[in-house]
C-alpha cells in the first residue's frame, strides 16, 4: 500500500492541480494492472460492496484502542470521519507490511460471507501490520465516502498524460456500469474498441451560472432559451432494444423510473436524449418535491406511480441512428430532436419547448416569470455549439432566478463533518409564531471559514443544551436564508418545506426579534407555493 | 467556600482578594502567561514570573507588574501562592495556592515534552488541580519534537532544492521561537514577518539567546528568499504580504493539524503537528501525578474530558471561562487576515 499511500499524502499536501494530477500519472505508470483499476474505481466513486459494519469496526476500535465506545463517538463527532477516527485511536501496529492497494481490497472483499468473529479476527490483524495513513486508507476502502481532492475530470487528466490517449476519449471509456474485478485496465482503458458496452453514456454537458446581464452574451438570434427545469439530469440511451436511464452523478437509475421501459418499442435503435425527469401530471409539471418522494425508494409502488408519475422532458439529442452527433451543432441537434420526438409519439416523453424571443428584454421578462412555470430560471445555449464534456464556459447558461429570501434565527447547531470537523457549521433555523420560535430549516452553506470559526466561538459560550453532536444555542444570530422553492409539508414541524435553503448572509445587524415570522413564511407558501 | 472559586471576572480566591487569569478589569491579577486570553490588559496590578514579564509588557504596554521567580512563595493574607513551571512558553506558570494545608494549583496552559526554550513542565502534588484540556480526546497524540522538527527540516530542504521559499506559521508568541530554536540553522537563512521579530526582539533582550533571524522588510533583498526558512503568524499565510514571495511552500505547525479536516480547512502545502499544549496522554498523566482528587477542567473539550476523569473515579468537572487555548491562535489569526 506504500505506493498508493504516497500519492495519497502528495494529493493531500498539495493545493495545486498541476502537482496533483503530476503524481497520479507517475502513480499510474509504476502501478501494476490491478491497482491500477482499483485507483480508477475508487477515484470515480467504485468502491468494493461494503463487507463489515461500521457498528462494528467503532466497536472493534473503542476495545482495542482501550476506550469506552462513548469516548469513541465523542472522538468521532470532533473528527468528522470515522475511518480516520479509528486510525487515531488504534494503538501502534505490530509489523508494517507493505501489500498493495489490490491485496487489501481483495482481502476486504472476502470478508463478505464469513462469520463475525472471523471478520473481527481479519480487521484486527489488518490493523495491526498497517501503519496510520494506510489504516486510514484501508478503513476508507470499506467505508467509502472518499474526498481524495482528486475529481474525476483529474483523474482523467492524469490517465491521458500517462496513456496519451486523448481526454475526451477515456472520459466516455471510464463511463459506464464496469466492474474493478472482472475489468482489466487493457479493455477498459487502452482498448480501441472500448466494451462491448451498449448502456455507456456520453459525459454530460454542464452549463455556468450567467453572473451578468444576457445581453452581453451577444446577439439575440445566435441564442436558443428553454426553460430550467427543477428535476433531475437525465439521459436515455435506446441501444439494441434495451433502455438504460442514467443520472448526472453517473447513477444508473433505469429501475427508479419504469414509465421509460416502454420507450425501447418507441423510440428507434440507436438513440440517446440528455433531458430533465420531472414529474408530471395532467398536463402540469408537479414540485421537485413530489419526485423527491420517489428518490430513494428501493420499490416503485403503484401508488408512486399513480401519483408521482414521470416524464422526460428532452432538450438535446446526443445519438442518432447509432451515430454519435454530439459534434453537430445545437441548431442541427435540435432539428434532429424535434423531427425525431414528432414522429415518435410516447406519453413520457415531451419537448422542452423552446421560449420564443427577439430581444433580451423580451426575455428578461420570460426569466422573471419562472416560478409560474415551476422553473428555476432559463437556459440559453449558443444555436452553432457543438455538445461538449463537463462543466464549460461560454455555449451553455444557466440563468437562474433570484432565489426568495427569509430571515431566521439560529437554535441548534451541529459540527460539521470533512473539512469542517471540528467546526459547528450545520444549523437548524426558526422564525416566529408568536413568543415562540418555529423551527423550519435545516443550512450548511453560503458562510466564509472565517464565518464558521466566529459562529462556533458563540456556540460554544452560548450552549443551552447539548444532543450528543448537536447543541441548542440562546437564540441571537439572524441569517437570511436564500431558497429557491417553498411547498406544503406534513414532515416538518412548521408546516413548510424550502428546497435548496442555503445561508446567503449573517444579518449582524439584526436582533432575533427582528427576524420574520411564521405568517411571513406561509405568505411566501400562498405566493410560490404548490 | 472553596480555596478558589470561579466567578465572572475569572479564577478567584476570595481569601487573598486576587484573581488569577482574570478577562475582566480586577484589581490583583496573578497571570499565569502572556497569550492574550490569559493576560488581559486593564488590571491594576499584576504578577507574574521574571521571565514571562517582558513578553506581558511588550504587549500590555504602561501596566503595574511585578515578577518573581520560579518556585518562590508570595503570602498574601496568609495564603501562600508560587510560580511553577507548566512548560507552554517561556515564563509560562502553573499557579500553585495553598492555605492552612489545602492546596490548589491553577494550570493555565501546559505540554510536558521539554520544547527546549520554555521552563520544562514541573508537576505539582495538589488537592484540587486546574487543568486545560485543549487537546483532551484520544485522537490527539503527538510524537516526540524532534521527529517533527526532522520532518519540517526534510520539507525545507526539498523546497530548497525546488528553489522555493519555506513559509511556515505559527502563532507569534511561543510557537514561532519554539520552531526558530529546533529547526537545522544550517539548512538556510531564517527570516521572520515582523510580528514575530518583536517577540524575538523581547525575548533576546531578556537574554536569551535564539538562533539568527533577518527581519523581512520592504528593503529586504528578494534575492534572499528562495531555499530560507520564513516564520510568520498564520494571520500572514492569507494576507497580501505573500505577494513577497514567488515560488513557494506554506506550513502550519499547529495541535489542530493532527486532522485532515482542519489541515484542509487551512489549505496550506504542509500541517506539522505541533502543540505548546498537552496531548491526550499528557494532560492523563499531569493530572495523575498531581495526586490531586479534584479536577476541574476550564478550556477545551471540557465536557468531554470531564466525563471521562469521573469514570477513572475523580471528582471532576467543567467550569466555563474565557480561555481559548490554541483556538485563539486559530481564530485570531483568520480574522486578522481578512482585515489586512
Amino acid at each position: 500500500m506504500k505506493d498508493f499511500v504516497k500519492l495519497f499524502n502528495t494529493i493531500d499536501q498539495t493545493t495545486k492541480t498541476n502537482a496533483k494530477v503530476e503524481a497520479l500519472a507517475l502513480y499510474f505508470k509504476n502501478a501494476s494492472d490491478a491497482d491500477r483499476i482499483w485507483t480508477i474505481a475508487i477515484l470515480s466513486h467504485r468502491r468494493p460492496r461494503r463487507t463489515v459494519t461500521t457498528t462494528l469496526l467503532r466497536t472493534w476500535a473503542a476495545e482495542y484502542g482501550n476506550l469506552p465506545l462513548w469516548l469513541f463517538e465523542e472522538s468521532y463527532h470532533v473528527v468528522g470521519d470515522l475511518a480516520e477516527t479509528i486510525a487515531l485511536v488504534l494503538p501502534k501496529p505490530l509489523k508494517q507490511s507493505n501489500h498493495p492497494l489490490s491485496y487489501w481490497i481483495e482481502y476486504i472483499k472476502a470478508l463478505k460471507d464469513v462469520e463475525e468473529e472471523e471478520k473481527k479476527v481479519a480487521i484486527l490483524q489488518a490493523w495491526n501490520s498497517l501503519g496510520h495513513e494506510a489504516r486510514f486508507i484501508f478503513n476508507k476502502l470499506i467505508t467509502g465516502g472518499w474526498r481524495i481532492g482528486i475529481s474525476q475530470k483529474l483523474m482523467v487528466r492524469a490517465l491521458s498524460k500517462f496513456t496519451g490517449i486523448e481526454e475526451n476519449l477515456l472520459a466516455h471509456r471510464l463511463m459506464g456500469n464496469w466492474d474493478p474485478s472482472s475489468t482489466s485496465f487493457d479493455e477498459l482503458v487502452l482498448s480501441e474498441n472500448p466494451l462491448d458496452d451498449i448502456s455507456k453514456p456520453y459525459p454530460f454537458y454542464l452549463a455556468y451560472a450567467l453572473e451578468d446581464e444576457p445581453v452581453d452574451l451577444g446577439q439575440p438570434e445566435e441564442w436558443q432559451a428553454e426553460r430550467k427545469w427543477d428535476g433531475i439530469r437525465g439521459q436515455i440511451i435506446i441501444r439494441k432494444k434495451e433502455i438504460f436511464v442514467w443520472s448526472r452523478g453517473e447513477e444508473l437509475i433505469t429501475d427508479k423510473f419504469p414509465e421509460f421501459n416502454s420507450l425501447v418499442d418507441a423510440l428507434p435503435e440507436g438513440t440517446v436524449l440528455d433531458g430533465e425527469i420531472l414529474p408530471f401530471k395532467d398536463g402540469k409539471v408537479l414540485s421537485f418535491n413530489v419526485l423527491q418522494t420517489r428518490i430513494g425508494r428501493k420499490n416503485i409502488s403503484k401508488k408512486t406511480l399513480e401519483t408521482a408519475p414521470v416524464v422526460l422532458v428532452a432538450y438535446d439529442l446526443l445519438e442518432f441512428e447509432g451515430q454519435d452527433i454530439r459534434h453537430e451543432s445545437m441548431a442541427e441537434r435540435r432539428k434532429k430532436l424535434e423531427s425525431l420526438l414528432d414522429s415518435y409519439r410516447h406519453e413520457s416523453l415531451l419537448l422542452s419547448p423552446v421560449v420564443k424571443f427577439s430581444d433580451w428584454d423580451v426575455l428578461k421578462k420570460e426569466q422573471k416569470d419562472s416560478r409560474a412555470h415551476n422553473c428555476e430560471g432559463l437556459m440559453l445555449k449558443r444555436k452553432d455549439s457543438p455538445y461538449k464534456i463537463g462543466r464549460k464556459k461560454g455555449d451553455w447558461w444557466k440563468w437562474k432566478v433570484e432565489p426568495l429570501t427569509i430571515d431566521a434565527v439560529m437554535i441548534y447547531a451541529m459540527r460539521g463533518h470533512g473539512r469542517r470537523a471540528n467546526l459547528y457549521t450545520d444549523y437548524t433555523f426558526a422564525v416566529w409564531n408568536g413568543d415562540e420560535l418555529v423551527s423550519f430549516a435545516k443550512a450548511y452553506s453560503g458562510l466564509k471559514d472565517t464565518e464558521f470559526q466566529e459562529i462556533t466561538r458563540f456556540v460554544k459560550q452560548n450552549t443551552v443544551e447539548r444532543f450528543g453532536p448537536v447543541r441548542s444555542v440562546k437564540p441571537e444570530l439572524v441569517f437570511e436564508l436564500a431558497f429557491e422553492g417553498i411547498n406544503r409539508s406534513k414532515r416538518h414541524k412548521s408546516g413548510v418545506a424550502l428546497r435548496f435553503p442555503r445561508m446567503k448572509r449573517w444579518r449582524k445587524d439584526k436582533s432575533a426579534s427582528e427576524a420574520n415570522t411564521l405568517d411571513d413564511l406561509l405568505n411566501l407558501l400562498n405566493l410560490y407555493g404548490q | 467556600m472553596s480555596l478558589l472559586s470561579f466567578t465572572s471576572r475569572g479564577i478567584y480566591c476570595e481569601k487573598a482578594d486576587v484573581y488569577i487569569d482574570p478577562w475582566r478589569k480586577v484589581d490583583k491579577a496573578l497571570i499565569t502567561h502572556g497569550h492574550s486570553d490569559h493576560s488581559r490588559w486593564g488590571h491594576k496590578a499584576y504578577l507574574c514570573t521574571h521571565s514571562a514579564k517582558p513578553v506581558i509588557e511588550h504587549r500590555l504596554g504602561k501596566i503595574n507588574i511585578s515578577s518573581v521567580p520560579f518556585g518562590e512563595t508570595t503570602t498574601i493574607n496568609g495564603v501562600k501562592f508560587s510560580f511553577h513551571p507548566a512548560g507552554h512558553i517561556l515564563g509560562s506558570a502553573q499557579i500553585r495556592v495553598e492555605y492552612k494545608g489545602e492546596i490548589w494549583v491553577a494550570s493555565g496552559d501546559y505540554k510536558l515534552e521539554n520544547d527546549g526554550l520554555a521552563e520544562p513542565f514541573e508537576p505539582v502534588r495538589c488537592h484540587a488541580f486546574i487543568t486545560e484540556s485543549t487537546f483532551g480526546l484520544p485522537v490527539y497524540k503527538w510524537k516526540p519534537q524532534s521527529d517533527v522538527f526532522d520532518a519540517i527540516n526534510a520539507w525545507w530542504e526539498q523546497n530548497k532544492a525546488e528553489g522555493k521559499t519555506s513559509i511556515l506559521a505559527g502563532y507569534s508568541l511561543g510557537k514561532a521561537q519554539r520552531i526558530l530554536q529546533n529547526i537545522n540553522p544550517a539548512i538556510g537563512p531564517v527570516l521572520t514577518h515582523g510580528a514575530v521579530e518583536n517577540i524575538n526582539e523581547v525575548m533576546r533582550a531578556q537574554g536569551i539567546s535564539l538562533n539568527d533571524t533577518i527581519k523581512i522588510t520592504k528593503e529586504t533583498d528578494k534575492n534572499l528568499f528562495p531555499g530560507s526558512l520564513v516564520i510568520c503568524p498564520p494571520s500572514a499565510l492569507g494576507a497580501s504580504w505573500m505577494k513577497n514571495f514567488m515560488k513557494h511552500s506554506t506550513a502550519v505547525g499547529s495541535g489542530w493539524m493532527m486532522l485532515r479536516g482542519a489541515r484542509r480547512r487551512r489549505s496550506v502545502d504542509r500541517g506539522f503537528v505541533l502543540s505548546d499544549h498537552a496531548d491526550w496522554d499528557g494532560l492523563n498523566s499531569a493530572i495523575r501525578e498531581t495526586g490531586a482528587e479534584k479536577v476541574i477542567v476550564t478550556h477545551g473539550y471540557t465536557s468531554v474530558f470531564s466525563k471521562w476523569l469521573r469514570d477513572q473515579g475523580l471528582d471532576a468537572a467543567e467550569v466555563q471561562t474565557r480561555f481559548e487555548g490554541e483556538l485563539a491562535e486559530i481564530n485570531d489569526s483568520i480574522s486578522s487576515s481578512e482585515a489586512s
